[in-house]
C-alpha cells in the first residue's frame, strides 16, 4: 500500500492497515482487496460496477469496511453497493471515501448505497468523506444511500464531511415498517467556495416506526450549503428531524424543511436554526486566555464533535 | 496589586455608569456591592476587558493593562465567572477546564475542580454545557472553572445568581474555603449579606461612584444593621410608609 492510500484508508475509515473481518478496498475503479468471513459473504456485481454484501442471519460482533480512495485526477468512479443483512444480526458497517486529486481535472465519486435489513436487524452505519488536492482539480462526492428496515429493524447512520469536498450532493432515503427505527447523524463543515447539499427523504409506513435525522454544519468562507428533509407520517409513527447549523462570513444556508403527515397518530417535529458563534461565547473563552480565532476554532470544534 | 485611576464609563445620551472611580484592590477577598444599576457589573467587566472605560486606567502589579486584550489580560492572570454563564453546543465540562487550566487536565484533577464546587466530576466531566444542564448547575461549573485557573485575581459577579435556597449553603462553604486557601485577589460581585459576610473588605457603590469602602465589619454594621434599624420605626408607626 502506498502512502496516499495509507493516509487516506486512515482519514475515511480510521484504518491503519488492512482491516480484520470482510473487507473491500476499492481504489480508482477496481477493487484492490477483498476478504469474506464465515458470515459475511462479499460478491462482485456482474452487471455494473460494485458489490454485493450478504450478512447471514444472527451474526453478531461483526464489521465491513468497504473504504474507496480515489488517488487519478479526472476519474469518475460510480459504484453500487448493496448489503443484504439478515434477520437478527447486529454488524457495524464502515465505508467512506477520500479522493486525493493530485492534477487539475474534477476527480468525482458517485457511491449509491443500499441497505436491507431483514427483521430486528441492528446496523451502525458509518461514513466519512474527505478530499485533498495539491493542484487546482476538484472533488464531488454525490453519494446515494437508501434504507429499506423490516419490522423491528434498527439502523444508525454516522455521516461526516468535514474536509476537501468541492462540491456534494448527498441524498439519504428511508422506509421504515412496524417497529423499525432510523437515526441519522450528519456533521458537515463547508468553507472557501464548497457547496454541499443534503436531502433526507424518510418514509415511516410501519406502526410504531421511528426516525430522527440531525444534521449539524458549519459554513464558513463563501461556501453555500443547502438542508431538505421531508419526513412522512403515513400510520402511528414518530418522526424528529433537525438542523442546526453555524454560519460563518459570507456563506450561505438554507433549510428546507418539510413534514407530511397522513395518519392521525402520526407525531412529527422539526427543529432549524441557523446563526453565528455567539459573541457570549467567543469572548467566555477569551477570558480562559484563548485568543478570538482559537475560541471560534474551539467552538467549531466542539459542534461538529 | 490591582488598581483602578478614575474609571469613568458612558453610554448614549451621555448615560454615566461609572463617575471617577479609583480603588485600590491588594490580595484577600474584596466584595463589592450595591443596588441594582449601581455600576458593579460594568466594573467587573472593566477590569476583565469586556467593556473598554471611556477613561481612565487599569493598573495591575505596576503594569498598565488598559488598553490590553480579554485574552492578554487572562494571561495576565485575570478571571472572570460571569453572572449568567454561557452554555456552549458540543463542548464538555472537560473542555472548559482544560482551557482553563491551559492544559489537558486528568480526571482526578478535574475531580478535585469539580468537588469544590460541590459537583462529582464522574457525572459531569463529559457533560457538554448544554440545555441539559440547569442553571444552577451551570453556575457552580462557571465557578470551579475560575477556581481551575487558579490566577491572581479572579472575579465573580453574582455567584448568587441562580442558585437555588438549598445549594446557597454550599455556595457559601465554596467562598470561605478560597478564603482559607487565597493566595490571591478575589472580587466578589454580591448583594447577598452571607456571602458579604466571607470578605475582609467590602466595596459599597451607588450611581456610578464609590459612596463607601471599610472592612467589612465596619461596612456592614453601617449599611445593612442601620437600613434596617431605621425601617423598624416606620413600620411600626402604624404600618405607614
Amino acid at each position: 500500500m502506498d502512502e496516499v492510500t495509507k493516509k487516506i484508508l486512515k482519514e475515511v475509515a480510521d484504518l491503519h492497515e488492512i482491516p480484520t473481518g470482510a473487507y473491500n478496498i476499492r481504489k480508482d475503479g477496481k477493487s484492490i482487496g477483498r476478504a469474506s468471513s464465515a458470515n459475511i459473504n462479499i460478491v462482485p456485481k456482474e452487471d455494473k460496477s460494485g458489490i454485493d454484501i450478504f450478512i447471514a442471519p444472527g451474526t453478531k460482533n461483526e464489521s465491513v469496511h468497504i473504504p474507496v480512495i480515489i488517488s487519478e485526477t479526472g476519474l469518475k468512479d460510480v459504484v453500487y453497493n448493496d448489503f443484504y443483512v439478515g434477520e437478527g444480526a447486529d454488524v457495524l458497517i464502515v465505508a467512506g471515501c477520500g479522493i486525493h486529486n493530485c492534477g487539475d481535472q474534477e476527480s468525482s465519486h458517485v457511491g449509491i448505497h443500499s441497505f436491507h435489513l431483514d427483521k430486528n436487524a441492528r446496523v451502525k452505519y458509518v461514513e466519512k468523506h474527505y478530499g485533498e488536492a495539491d493542484g487546482r482539480g476538484t472533488n464531488v462526492m454525490d453519494p446515494t444511500t437508501n434504507f429499506d428496515l423490516k419490522e423491528g429493524a434498527y439502523l444508525e447512520m454516522e455521516t461526516t464531511q468535514i474536509k476537501g469536498i468541492d462540491s456534494t450532493n448527498r441524498i439519504t432515503n428511508g422506509t421504515l415498517s412496524d417497529d423499525a427505527t432510523l437515526i441519522i447523524h450528519e456533521k458537515l463543515l463547508t468553507h472557501e467556495e464548497q457547496y454541499a447539499r443534503t436531502e433526507f427523504n424518510v418514509d415511516l409506513n410501519g406502526k410504531n416506526s421511528s426516525a430522527n435525522v440531525a444534521s449539524r454544519s458549519v459554513a464558513k468562507g463563501k461556501s453555500k450549503q443547502e438542508f431538505v428533509s421531508c419526513i412522512n407520517g403515513n400510520s402511528q409513527c414518530n418522526g424528529h428531524s433537525e438542523c442546526d447549523a453555524i454560519i460563518m462570513d459570507e456563506a450561505v444556508v438554507t433549510a428546507v424543511p418539510k413534514l407530511i403527515a397522513s395518519n392521525v397518530d402520526a407525531s412529527l417535529i422539526h427543529e432549524a436554526a441557523i446563526g453565528k458563534i455567539a459573541g457570549e461565547q467567543i469572548i467566555k473563552l477569551m477570558t480562559l486566555g484563548l485568543t478570538e480565532q482559537e475560541a471560534e476554532e474551539q467552538i467549531v470544534n466542539g459542534f461538529l464533535k | 496589586m490591582l488598581e483602578l485611576k478614575n474609571i469613568s464609563y458612558e453610554v448614549e445620551d451621555n448615560l454615566e455608569i461609572l463617575n471617577n472611580v479609583s480603588l485600590k484592590i491588594d490580595k484577600g477577598f474584596t466584595a463589592i456591592t450595591g443596588p441594582n444599576g449601581s455600576g458593579k457589573s460594568t466594573l467587573a467587566k472593566i477590569i476583565a476587558g469586556i467593556v473598554k472605560p471611556t477613561s481612565g486606567s487599569i493598573i495591575l502589579d505596576g503594569e498598565d493593562i488598559t488598553n490590553l486584550s480579554i485574552t492578554e489580560r487572562a494571561n495576565k492572570g485575570i478571571s472572570f465567572a460571569f453572572q449568567q454563564p454561557v452554555r456552549f453546543k458540543g463542548l464538555t465540562v472537560k473542555d472548559l477546564i482544560t482551557f482553563a487550566a491551559g492544559k489537558d487536565t486528568s480526571v482526578s484533577e478535574a475531580c478535585n475542580i469539580l468537588s469544590e464546587v460541590g459537583l462529582c466530576a464522574r457525572d459531569y466531566i463529559d457533560r457538554e454545557i448544554n440545555a441539559s444542564l440547569s442553571g444552577g448547575e451551570l453556575k457552580r461549573i462557571e465557578i470551579a472553572i475560575a477556581i481551575a485557573r487558579g490566577t491572581k485575581v479572579s472575579i465573580f459577579d453574582e455567584p448568587e445568581a441562580g442558585i437555588d435556597i438549598w445549594s446557597f449553603g454550599s455556595l457559601i462553604e465554596v467562598f470561605e474555603s478560597m478564603h482559607r486557601k487565597i493566595d490571591g485577589t478575589i472580587i466578589v460581585i454580591s448583594h447577598q449579606e452571607k456571602l458579604l459576610k466571607t470578605a475582609d473588605r467590602i466595596i459599597v457603590l451607588a450611581d456610578g461612584k464609590v459612596s463607601d469602602d471599610g472592612p467589612k465589619d465596619i461596612i456592614f454594621d453601617k449599611w445593612f444593621c442601620d437600613n434596617s434599624s431605621q425601617r423598624c420605626p416606620k413600620l411600626d408607626d402604624g404600618g405607614k410608609l
